[in-house]
């Protein structure tokens, strides 16, 4: 499968990433610079952290204007897979491509710490290899990451079951005291409608390797190399 | 040109003596003008040349089997790590601009330092931090201040080092009434490249091209090193123009392009523009290449207009760097810096003639022998004040002490409370290397590029120092070397940042001079050259001298990840060790300055052959897989080590320790500070080839008790027994700063 890591000016988790990706046999992954159009040919984009143009204005609101944005909204609108993590996901969100938004955390600092997620669906490319309920143990590492939307949009998300992965606790436990940001509902991660298109704040690249106290996060990337041939792909087609 | 004369006092006002003034007049072989009397004004500060502390800091060893580039030779120093990989790293502090503007002054010090390393060439990949506040807690006007200073500062760094995406993996952060008003911020940076790959700062190959790359030259920090060598007043805020500011944003462009255009081959030379700007990169990169520089200040890009020569020389506007280019390969140049999207210029040519010129519009401003700018500023040896050590501390004069309520004022005092809420506004994982998170003796990291474990620490007690520069500064070597070996690393070498007072104060000059020299025999002893670091005078405010701070910054290597080990406790009935003494040694103890208010007696003492057996006695039983958890004992002797193990460990567990019949007074046994120990936990079946491997090493060791799912910490001593919740405990040390700050 064929990942494209796109490079705006301040990504910085591009090259872990890269890295993450590589530890998964079948995979290729190539850099993409945010000023090319073309994709490369690839199967999934990834929109990594880090502080697209510095973040000073709102976080991903300049990285749209990007022109490999045009083309990765296209792909999506085609039905490719794209993931944004952390500042991926501001860009998403900035982009359109996901509802709602990412806004300053609850205690106004920045926060680096490993948090618990719980699973909320499986039927996606993205959560296919995890199970309902199951918790995993994913750092986050931001300044600006509590989800917002209006209760109209909340209300679809969760109708709709796009709310793929929400803060809880070791036991599976979703409170406000799981919560590390004050994200609405616990929100950790989000899907569009077509259910091709992730964004999360949590960092599952950077828990691939049990040399950094977690593996948990490999179950995502997992998910999409077993998608082409998941049963669930069907049901969901 | 309107520049205004020359008079004593305009010199005056730009620190320089009538001697130096005259020492100028010679070099011309005339009078300066303005701009060049600003020019040699901060090249000849003590932050540029060093003036006052060079003779001293030639005592440092600055050789080795690994050193690949020297202290002084370069922007940092260079050590070999194998297999061709090499490792760039320094120290340097920010202490004056982040008194005045914490959040800019601490924010740009990681820039600064980010730069010096790539600028060798070296892809950086990790940040440490060691700071040192006032007290936080109360509620004074100078607590609240030094709240202020200690949230900005953290901030700061937060805001550089998590936007550029270089992880901060540790340091330490001190809280002392003799930082008030004046903190240090000593930031720490370290890279990573091949061998062939090291840049050089030198202005080679008459003839060819200067370019100018990255931020637009600005009005701030005008004269920043100048302001970095004079003592904090009240009138200090007035300065706040020579702070700079910090764009972490360009400086991630800059980065990458630079190595991108390093990797080119297009480069002849390269140099950041820190302190003293375009006037330091020029004058430096000719004297070091033999050459001269010309450039033209019409060319340089600016943010404001009508700048003055003068302005534009000695401003210290951030992100900007300095790069000869091969003659011919100016087009790819071009390329890269547009790809990034940064400002840059072709601003001048190297020349043959040794001189730093520099025009505007063609006319010169500044005409100056490089050398004498970069090389030969004055050099003093200033007087010292005579060597006066305190007395060994009696107990005896102490009354009798609670030693239950003692530890816990000690785990909630803020310079050994947790730094949880320090480091959690660090992106201290990014880069996917921390694998022992920061809180531990020593961060460790895996560089994945070069596929190497390196261990980084950083320390100093001032309090010894205060009480006894020379042992303190060997101490503080020693307990780097420590913290490395409970990690399970070697050390390769050190980086220093030399935090004192006012150099003409012969007392201050005598603690600068005693504390290298117990830093440079201890350096030999360990084996660890220093690579290089930085030199911070004039730490004085209205309240008076800081305590000396000697920082010692100290880089080991791990050479399998079966042998990573950290401080917490591992599992329920393994056996607690104590590698080395007892110790009773109290003076200059944390616990006599938290439960007594004293900072008094002669500090520990350091016997090195001791302290190089328990280090090799250490990795020994890591390398053999017989260690579980390994944690050296510091401020607060074996109580504040074994009661963090316990709460390092997750969840928490608890310990049985009885330390047998000491003959001390509880509290000596308990909180003395002596130095060479080390708490290691081992499983029961391991625990009798760890003692045998130790004692065939000389490493006295003893049974001291072992760890326990109880959730309470008990210590025996002379058959009296002392216990502590875990729950009380784990309050007072991981919600104190957090409590204090909110």
């Amino acid at each position: 499968m064929k990942f494209a890591v796109l490079r705006f000016p301040g990504s910085n988790c591009d090259q872990d990433c890269i890295h993450a990706l590589s530890t998964f046999p079948g995979t290729e992954a190539d850099y993409v610079w945010h000023k090319d159009t073309s994709l490369g040919g690839a199967d999934v984009v990834v929109v990594p952290g880090g502080f697209s143009y510095g973040d000073y204005l709102r976080t991903g609101s300049i990285a749209r204007f990007s022109p490999i944005m045009k083309t990765v909204k296209e792909f999506a609108a085609a039905g490719g897979l794209v993931i944004g993590i952390c500042n991926g996901f501001q860009i998403l969100c900035e982009s359109g491509l996901l509802p709602g938004a990412l806004v300053r955390n609850r205690d106004l600092h920045f926060l680096c710490k490993h948090v618990y997620l719980r699973v909320e669906q499986t039927d996606t490319p993205f959560t296919n290899a995890s199970t309902k309920g199951a918790v995993l143990n994913v750092p986050v590492a931001h300044g600006e990451g509590c989800y917002f939307a209006d209760d109209e949009t909340l209300k679809r998300l969760n109708a709709e079951g796009r709310v793929l992965v929400r803060y809880c606790d070791a036991q599976g436990q979703v409170s406000d005291a799981s919560n590390p940001n004050g994200s609405k509902e616990n929100i950790a991660g989000i899907c569009n409608e077509g259910r091709n298109v992730f964004g999360l704040m949590p960092h599952p690249e950077r828990a691939c390797d049990p040399f950094l106290g977690s593996t948990d996060g490999s179950v995502i990337f997992q998910s999409l190399l077993n998608w082409p041939t998941s049963p669930l792909r069907k049901s969901a087609a | 040109m309107n520049e205004p004369a020359i008079t004593p006092e305009i010199i005056a006002k730009h620190g320089l003596t009538p001697d130096e003034y005259e020492r100028i007049q010679k070099i011309l072989g005339r009078d300066p003008n303005f701009t060049e009397l600003g020019v040699f004004s901060v090249m000849w500060s003590e932050h540029c040349s060093y003036k006052n502390s060079k003779p001293e800091l030639r005592k440092f060893p600055t050789t080795g089997d690994t050193v690949l580039v020297k202290a002084g030779e370069e922007n940092a120093g260079v050590i070999d790590v194998g297999d061709g990989w090499a490792v760039a790293f320094k120290m340097e502090s920010h202490n004056h601009p982040s008194a005045v503007e914490p959040f800019q002054g601490a924010a740009t010090g990681v820039g600064g330092i980010i730069r010096d390393i790539f600028t060798m060439g070296a892809r950086p990949v990790f940040n440490l931090n060691s700071l040192r506040f006032g007290d936080i807690r109360g509620d004074s006007a100078e607590a609240r201040t030094n709240r202020r200073l200690f949230a900005g500062v953290v901030s700061g760094i937060a805001h550089y080092g998590n936007c550029i995406g270089i992880p901060t993996i540790g340091g330490e952060v001190y809280f002392d009434e003799s930082y008030s008003g004046n903190p240090l911020v000593n930031v720490f940076c370290l890279g990573v490249l091949k061998h062939e790959e090291i840049a050089r700062g030198a202005a080679s190959g008459i003839g060819n091209p200067v370019f100018y790359v990255g931020a637009e030259t600005g009005r701030d920090g005008l004269a920043g090193a100048a302001f970095a060598s004079r003592d904090l007043t009240e009138e200090s805020k007035q300065d706040r123009p020579a702070v700079q500011v910090g764009d972490p944003f360009r400086e991630k462009l800059l980065l990458e392009a630079c190595l991108e255009l390093l990797a080119s081959g297009c480069v002849a030379g390269i140099q950041d523009m820190g302190a003293a700007g375009l006037t330091c990169s020029t004058c430096e990169t000719a004297s070091r290449g033999g050459t001269g520089v010309e450039i033209d200040l019409a060319l340089v890009p600016k943010r404001e207009t009508g700048m003055t020569p003068y302005e534009t020389l000695l401003s210290e506007s951030q992100e900007r760097m300095l790069v000869i280019v091969k003659k011919g390969q100016e087009d790819s140049v071009r390329q890269i810096f547009e790809k990034w999207d940064l400002p840059y210029a072709e601003i001048g040519t190297v020349k043959d003639d040794g001189f730093m010129r520099v025009k505007e519009n063609g006319v010169t401003v500044v005409e100056i022998p490089a050398r004498s700018l970069a090389d030969e500023a004055p050099i003093y040896n200033r007087e010292v004040s005579e060597k006066n050590l305190p007395a060994p501390f009696d107990a005896a004069t102490l009354p009798e002490t609670d030693v239950t309520t003692a530890l816990v004022s000690l785990m909630s005092h803020p310079s050994l409370a947790s730094k949880r809420w320090v480091w959690r506004q660090y992106d201290h994982m990014v880069r996917l290397g921390a694998t022992v998170l920061p809180g531990s003796d020593a961060a460790v990291f895996i560089v994945r590029e070069a596929n190497k474990i390196l261990a980084a620490t950083s320390d100093c007690n001032a309090i010894y120092c205060r009480l006894d520069p020379r042992e303190g500064a060997k101490v503080a070597v020693a307990e780097a070397a420590r913290n490395l070996a409970c990690s399970g690393a070697v050390p390769l070498a050190v980086t220093d940042n030399l935090n004192f007072g006012n150099p003409h104060k012969p007392e201050n000059f005598l603690m600068l001079r005693e504390a290298v020299e117990g830093l440079a025999e201890a350096c030999r002893e360990f084996n660890t050259p220093v690579t290089g670091g930085n030199v911070s005078l004039y730490n004085e405010s209205p309240n008076g001298t800081i305590d000396p701070t000697p920082t010692v910054g100290m880089v080991g290597q791990i050479a399998d990840m079966k042998h990573v080990t950290t401080q917490a406790f591992k599992a329920a009935g393994d056996v607690i060790l104590l590698l080395g003494n007892l110790g009773d040694e109290i003076g200059g103890s944390h616990y006599l300055k938290v439960v007594h208010g004293q900072k008094a007696g002669l500090p520990p003492r350091l016997d090195y052959a001791t302290e190089k057996a328990l280090h090799n006695g250490v990795r020994e039983i890591i390398r053999k897989g017989l260690v579980q958890s390994a944690h050296d004992l510091s401020e607060g002797g074996i109580a504040v080590a074994v009661a963090e193990s316990s709460l390092s460990a997750k969840p928490a567990l608890g310990a049985s320790i009885d330390l047998g019949s000491t003959g001390l007074r509880p509290d000596v046994a308990l909180f003395n500070e002596s130095q060479s120990r080390i708490i290691v936990s081992v499983t029961s079946e391991n625990a009798a080839e760890a003692e045998s491997v130790l004692k065939s090493l000389g490493v006295p060791v003893q049974r001291i008790g072992t760890v326990n799912s109880t959730g309470t910490l008990q210590i025996a001593a002379d058959g009296k027994s002392y216990s502590w919740q875990l729950s009380d405990l784990e309050t007072a040390w991981g919600e104190t700063i957090g409590k204090l700050m909110e």
